[in-house]
């Protein structure tokens, strides 16, 4: 591994220098969508020679993760250092070599409570993209209302034996492993009684079927335990703790989901999108008023940006995020709608055709109907408001 | 790049306790209620000015305590959250500024003045109703070594009680055209130059002014004559940084005002914030006025740092922070239903401030078409 120099201005020189040689030309553009990004995984199949060689580069230097620590797969960097890092990747345009639930929920989840042990054995594999992760929070009668959840996991002595069913659960079918929330005490107070247990997706009793999005995608799936057993060694925090271990995770989605507002989702401004669709030869949006809801969603885009900016470096001093992304989530939510409504609009009528792309490859139509759960996935926009209202505005419960 | 340094953090610290004794919105009151002819306190003024206010954008060289911008929008967030009267947005940001481009004679006569508080240097502009430079009309023809001013610009903010002007003058091409701009240095006491206070809404200090064949000194000229563009952008996003700061201060102290009444205020047995149907509209005004907050920091310090994004960002600012004080003041208003219509209650003094400066230099609908145009669409 590369050693990494303290100082600011050898060590950005140092990953301009890695970068420059290790991340190949393709990869040096945004991913159009969730179907261009690398997730790896057992079963992942390479897109191109060029996302194999990224992830592989990366992954050798730690810098699939860099802020974690080196004993689990990290590049140990300091929060400025990974500041640096991603500006220099913001720099030359690339994208991240790997994204998946492991790297945005359940390593931070596992940095926090896990053992060490856990943690050597399961944040290495996030972080080389082995293994793939899905979320298994949501059910048919407990999503926003999430502690409502009723998947059981009996206690058999060493080990859980867990029945019941999940829903909505992103890539159940293409994950390896699951994490998972479940009831472990039915008689104390709804959110006493959860625990938080991880098990493989080979397991026998868990199936999974496939659900088709207004997108004409199925990236989720209802996803079933049949006395599922599951080691006790797989419980992260404590037992009847797990809404604890929960709530970190979601807090850190939250951030994460805005935090891929950076580079705004697919990585070119909006106006420039709609310039090419909808601007005269010399790049003016002819339509006034097409133009000015552009324009005030490039300052909301902007504005957003700068927050996240002040937010981290917040965090960086020591003040947390907490519950300020659900801040960032409503209103990332909200201005990627936007955005998408935009595109479809400056589309005209080609704009309705499941086929039709822009001149850069990003899809309308389909981007359109994917953005439709930004204000639902990882906890709705009303949900959002409620804590906004509660936990920073000490707003009074009814 | 956006966090505040301790300097910055004490800077704002010791204003808000000055302020709040000092030029409160109770000390705002008694200056409109008495009818004041100058509309802020003098003797506070002076005493900013010891405290280094009035010369955050003079350098040190002229006396100045050179703050920067980011220091400057910490201060107008101050005087937005108490409603604070002083001529800082004048001759602070915008006199100060323009004379940093004046010949070193006469940077060396004005700044240590408005460092000081000695001296009040305005920027008159606008001509019309709407902010609009380029509409420029006000004529300033070249006679031999002097240059004579003909025209009246209103809404020049502490105008009544300048002691010189920075005007911007047309010196050729049309009305419409960006070209053919520049800047003069007027003072106050010049044949030819009258004065009109204006009453406003927010109780504070506009003038029209009258340049009525008015001779200056062709030396006067600051920049270059008939090619002061760049000079008055510079001029103008400065001091759209500090409304905006000031308007994201009034923004957090109106809504903050209006949280602490749904707290209080109780109805059909229960806090009126308990109600989900205004939980949500305090929620997003919340999330709005941390996003314009960004802007405004991020605006104040590419332009300390000299970076050219600054202009895009002071369009960016003035357009949010002007949309997050209106909505915050409007729902400041609704939230305390018949008692925000009360002049007793400060809400409407908000209100009517938001309203003036988020106008001045360009509503949040130009700064849109600003931040098209400078992206490039
Ligand atoms: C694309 C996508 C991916 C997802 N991936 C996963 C995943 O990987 N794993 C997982 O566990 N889950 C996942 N989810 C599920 C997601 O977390 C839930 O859909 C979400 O929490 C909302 O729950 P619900 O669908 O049951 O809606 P409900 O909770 O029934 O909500 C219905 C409506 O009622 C409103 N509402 C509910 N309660 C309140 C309240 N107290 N105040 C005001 N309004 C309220 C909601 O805002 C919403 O508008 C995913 C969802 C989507 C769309």
């Amino acid at each position: 591994m590369t050693e990494f120099a303290d100082d600011p201005q050898t060590f950005r020189a140092q990953i301009r220098a890695w970068l420059e040689r290790h991340c190949p030309p393709e990869m040096r553009s945004p991913a159009h969508g969730e179907d261009d990004i690398c997730w790896g995984g057992r079963r992942w199949t390479f897109r191109s020679d060029a996302q194999r060689q990224w992830l592989n580069a990366a992954a050798a230097e730690g810098l699939t993760v860099p802020g974690w620590p080196r004993a689990y797969g990290g590049a140990g960097m300091s929060s400025a250092q990974v500041q640096v890092f991603d500006d220099e990747m913001e720099r030359i345009g690339a994208r991240s070599p790997l994204e998946s639930f492991g790297i945005w929920m359940l390593g931070p989840a596992l940095l926090k409570f896990g053992t060490d042990e856990q943690k050597r054995r399961y944040l290495p594999p996030i972080a080389r993209g082995e293994i793939r992760w899905c979320q298994g929070y949501s059910e048919p009668d407990a999503g926003s209302d999430l502690v409502a959840l009723r998947t059981r996991a009996e206690d058999r002595g060493d080990r859980y034996v867990v029945n019941g069913q999940k829903i909505w659960t992103s890539y159940a079918d293409q994950a390896d492993w699951i994490f998972c929330l479940v009831r472990t005490d039915a008689t104390a107070p709804k959110h006493r009684g959860l625990s938080f247990v991880v098990f493989d997706m080979h397991t026998p009793g868990v199936t999974t079927r496939p659900i088709k999005l207004i997108s004409g995608k199925s990236p989720f799936c209802e996803t079933f335990f049949e006395n599922v057993e599951v080691p006790k060694a797989n419980l992260i925090g404590a037992e009847n703790g797990g809404w604890t271990v929960a709530k970190y995770l979601l807090t850190q989605e939250r951030e994460m989901i805005a935090g891929r507002a950076r580079g705004l989702h697919d990585g070119r401004p909006l106006w420039q999108v709609v310039q090419e669709l909808a601007g005269d030869a010399k790049g003016r949006i002819v339509d006034p008023i097409l133009r000015d809801r552009v324009a005030r969603a490039e300052i909301d885009a902007l504005a957003l940006t700068a927050t996240i900016e002040r937010y981290v470096e917040d965090a960086a001093h020591g003040h947390e995020i907490g519950d300020r992304s659900s801040i960032l989530k409503y209103c990332n939510a909200e201005l990627n709608q936007r955005r998408q409504t935009l595109i479809l609009e400056a589309s005209g009528a080609d704009g309705l055709r499941w086929d039709f792309v822009r001149s850069d490859g990003g899809e309308v139509a389909p981007a359109w109907l994917r953005a439709k759960a930004n204000s639902i996935e990882g906890g709705t926009a009303e949900v959002m408001l409620n804590i906004v209202a509660k936990r920073l505005l000490d707003l009074p419960a009814e | 790049m956006l966090a505040y340094t301790d300097d910055e953090v004490m800077l704002a610290r010791s204003a808000d306790d000055f302020l709040a004794r000092f030029a409160s919105t109770k000390h705002l009151r008694r200056l409109r209620d008495g009818r004041d002819d100058t509309g802020f306190d003098r003797g506070v003024w002076h005493e900013m000015a010891r405290l280094g206010y009035a010369g955050v954008l003079v350098d040190e060289a002229h006396g100045g305590s050179a703050f920067g911008h980011v220091g400057a929008g910490l201060l107008c967030a101050s005087f937005g959250r108490h409603l604070s009267t002083s001529p800082f947005l004048s001759s602070a940001v915008l006199g100060a500024t323009a004379l940093r481009s004046a010949l070193a004679s006469a940077q060396r006569c004005w700044l240590p003045r408005i460092a000081e508080g000695e001296a009040i240097v305005a920027l008159a502009v606008d001509e019309g109703r709407r902010h609009a430079p380029a509409s420029t009309a006000l004529s300033a023809e070249r006679s031999g070594e002097v240059h004579v001013l003909r025209g009246e610009k209103t809404l020049v903010v502490d105008g009544h009680v300048a002691d010189a002007f920075v005007v911007l003058a047309r010196t050729s091409g049309r009305p419409g055209d960006a070209a053919g701009l520049s800047l003069f240095l007027v003072e106050a006491d010049r044949p030819g130059v009258s004065v009109r206070r204006q009453d406003m809404i927010d109780s504070r200090n506009a003038a029209r002014v009258t340049f009525d064949g008015v001779r200056v000194a062709t030396d006067t000229a600051i920049g270059p004559v008939d090619g002061a563009g760049p000079i008055i952008d510079d001029v103008l996003d400065a001091g759209r940084i500090a409304l905006a700061a000031e308007l994201v201060g009034i923004a957090r102290e109106a809504f903050e005002r209006t949280v602490t009444y749904l707290k209080r205020r109780r109805q059909f047995g229960h806090a009126i914030g308990s109600f989900q149907a205004l939980q949500h509209r305090a929620a997003q005004l919340h999330g709005q006025i941390e996003l314009a907050q960004s802007t405004v920091v991020k605006a104040a310090r590419l332009r300390d740092l000299g970076d050219p994004r600054a202009a895009l960002f002071a369009s960016v600012a003035k357009a949010k922070a002007g949309d997050a004080a209106e909505r915050a003041t409007d729902e400041a208003v609704q939230m305390h239903g018949g008692i925000g219509m009360t002049d007793e209650l400060d809400v409407g003094l908000y209100l009517k401030r938001a309203r003036v400066a988020g106008t001045l230099l360009g509503d949040r609908h130009l700064h849109a078409d600003r931040v098209a145009t400078l992206l490039g669409f």
